[in-house]
């Protein structure tokens, strides 16, 4: 098992590597020079050159590659051209909203999902599984900020029962923070919820035919064991997986979600930095948003093992 | 003598004519989602002829709400919503169509390099793996930004993210046609990489190459609208869905109609697009799991 992680991780590398280089190139792609590019239009001289040395433009760009990896090894993401705040203190500042959003968003996923999709697999004929079907190919199709618009203007703009925008941070008490996220977790999980809930409905449908199942009805269990136990525990892995594989698609929506709703938070952090053009800022986020979807994805070739005994690492 | 031609018969081609309304007949859904996009289509070449001038400013309208004389109201400069929307679909379903054909034909040629030369394999798929690590929303707005707003930049930042799991579905396609007797066969009979392709590999991925074009039409759909919105894609000037969704959030209270009308047009060509990948899908091979190719579907 250890040994399995231990590979995964160096597996992980060539891929970071590959994300870093192409995060680097960016900046080569930049017609001209990249140091006015950044600087503005309106820059002076002066602040066209002090970008040039905060980047390091002066010297060849595998030096700056070798030098950026090698900062970065020692926890130096570079100051931001925007503000002068070091990259990290930023990230640091921003993360908590992402994180409740991200974990928001996943819960009411999973929760509604997988519930769904488990009862449109065993009523395939009932209403509820027309509506969960027609529904899944909607979530697929709407893009999150038109729900997120949508959602504003019935629950904050009509009813008043959320804030149209804005985020007051935990410190200001936990419900406050929840009230606020809620919008924007309902938002950021629409997609996702119809991801799980087709998943959920096609593996269960596998599952339910098999034999156990019928054994398990003859025997007499009660329904919700032979549902959590024999079906769930067996159709659990490509749900799993899809998990894993819709992070991606969360990961970009808290970007846009955040920009709806105001949230100051890292995908926010993200769209702003790039508009303005704040290298330093744009590349540690690219890389920590994959290293995120990386990791993610090694945790949930993990909970194969957990879910089937069959599968050992 | 009896005449067995009495009796109405029907010509090869009215044969298939009626097959194909019975097809539509058994699939509502499709039926509506293909009048649906041919609606789009046709309004969009249009949009001279039918609509005024979607920059035009009547500032005596200004914030009007849905009426018979502008049907779906003016937005915050009195233009009219009605002639932005037909605008907007040009954009969308222009860049759309662009970045399907653009993602299906990098995409196929990188799917098959890594399908067929096993030594080119790993390395092509490693980089794959780096492009879908990073989200595709931020990728394409960073080239934009880096590279500069024009069409073709557009274009490309779009196909990039999407580029990935077309070549990953190719890949995966030629790898088991490769494995096939029949190519075996043509391989020993030496017959060139070439003629194998067209002959023997692509004939047999050109269903699955379809159903996922038509979903990368869809999420590219996606994908110009919300760079648009986040300011990194069509420039403010040109009418598109994007555009219109950010500067009508501003007057959502006010006057939701500027945000509503392109994001209901948005969110039904979308589901159309998505419903006919479906149904090509079902069409093509009954055999795919429902969600596959779609998982990725990027916002």
């Amino acid at each position: 098992m250890i040994g399995y992680v231990f590979s995964r991780l160096l597996s992980a590398i060539p891929v970071l590597a590959g994300v870093a280089i192409f995060v680097f190139l960016l900046l080569e792609l930049t017609p001209g020079d990249p140091a006015l590019i950044i600087a503005g239009d309106l820059a002076s001289p002066e602040q066209v050159e002090a970008v040039r040395q905060a980047l390091n433009l002066d010297r060849p760009a595998y030096q700056r590659l070798v030098g950026w990896v090698g900062d970065m090894l020692v926890g130096d993401f570079g100051n931001s051209l925007f503000s002068g705040l070091p990259v990290s203190q930023l990230i640091a500042q921003r993360i908590e909203p992402t994180l409740l959003l991200s974990l928001m968003a996943i819960s009411i996923a999973v929760l509604v999902g997988v519930p769904l999709g488990l009862a449109s697999a065993w009523w395939p004929r009932g209403y509820l599984a027309r509506f969960t079907m027609a529904g899944a190919v909607i979530g697929f199709s709407v893009p999150v900020f038109v729900v997120a618009f949508g959602l504003v203007y019935v629950f904050a703009i009509r009813l008043g029962w959320f804030p149209v925008q804005g985020y007051p941070g935990l410190s200001g008490g936990i419900s406050g923070a929840l009230v606020a996220l809620t919008l924007p977790a309902l938002s950021l999980s629409t997609l996702y919820i119809a991801l799980i809930a087709r998943v959920t409905h096609a593996s269960t449908l596998e599952v339910l035919g098999e034999d156990y199942v019928r054994t398990a009805h003859a025997k007499g269990l009660a329904v919700w064991k032979i549902a959590l136990r024999h079906v769930l525990r067996n159709a659990g892995v490509p749900i799993i997986t899809i998990i894993g594989i819709g992070f991606a698609a969360l990961l970009g929506g808290v970007v846009v979600t955040e920009t709806v709703f105001n949230i100051p938070g890292l995908g926010r952090l993200a769209a702003d930095s790039i508009l303005r053009r704040d290298y330093p800022v744009v590349q540690t986020l690219i890389l920590l948003f994959s290293i995120v979807y990386v990791l993610v994805n090694l945790a949930v070739d993990l909970a194969y093992a957990a879910l089937d005994p069959r599968i050992k690492y | 003598m009896t005449n067995i031609t009495s009796s109405p018969e029907f010509t090869p081609r009215q044969k298939r004519g009626i097959a194909r309304i019975d097809a539509f007949k058994q699939r509502p859904v499709l039926a509506v989602s293909l009048a649906i996009i041919f609606i789009a289509v046709l309004l969009a070449l249009f949009a001279p002829v039918l609509t005024t001038d979607p920059a035009h400013i009547n500032p005596i309208k200004r914030l009007k709400p849905p009426s018979s004389e502008d049907w779906f109201g003016t937005d915050q400069i009195g233009r009219s919503v009605f002639a932005r929307v037909i605008w907007g679909a040009r954009v969308s379903l222009l860049v759309g169509l662009m970045v399907a054909l653009v993602t299906t034909i990098v995409g196929v040629a990188i799917g098959i390099c890594a399908g067929y030369f096993s030594r080119l394999d790993s390395v092509i798929m490693r980089i794959m793996d780096a492009v879908m690590a990073i989200p595709a929303v931020l990728l394409a707005i960073a080239l934009v930004a880096m590279i500069g707003a024009s069409p073709l930049v557009l274009v490309i930042a779009i196909s990039l993210p999407e580029i990935p799991r077309m070549a990953r579905m190719v890949r995966a396609n030629v790898l088991v046609m490769r494995a096939q007797t029949f190519v075996e066969a043509a391989v020993t009979c030496g017959a060139s990489v070439p003629w194998i392709l067209r002959h023997h590999i692509l004939p047999a991925a050109a269903g699955p190459i379809l159903v996922q074009a038509t979903y990368v039409l869809a999420s590219a759909m996606i994908l110009e609208a919300i760079l648009s919105f986040l300011g990194a894609g069509t420039p403010p000037d040109v009418p598109s869905w994007g555009n219109m969704m950010s500067e009508g959030r501003q007057f959502l209270q006010l006057a939701p109609w500027i945000l509503m009308f392109p994001a209901i047009c948005l969110g039904l060509v979308i589901l159309a697009v998505n419903t006919l990948g479906d149904a090509l899908r079902d069409l093509l091979d009954p055999n795919l799991s429902p969600a596959a190719g779609k998982v990725g579907d990027l916002q």
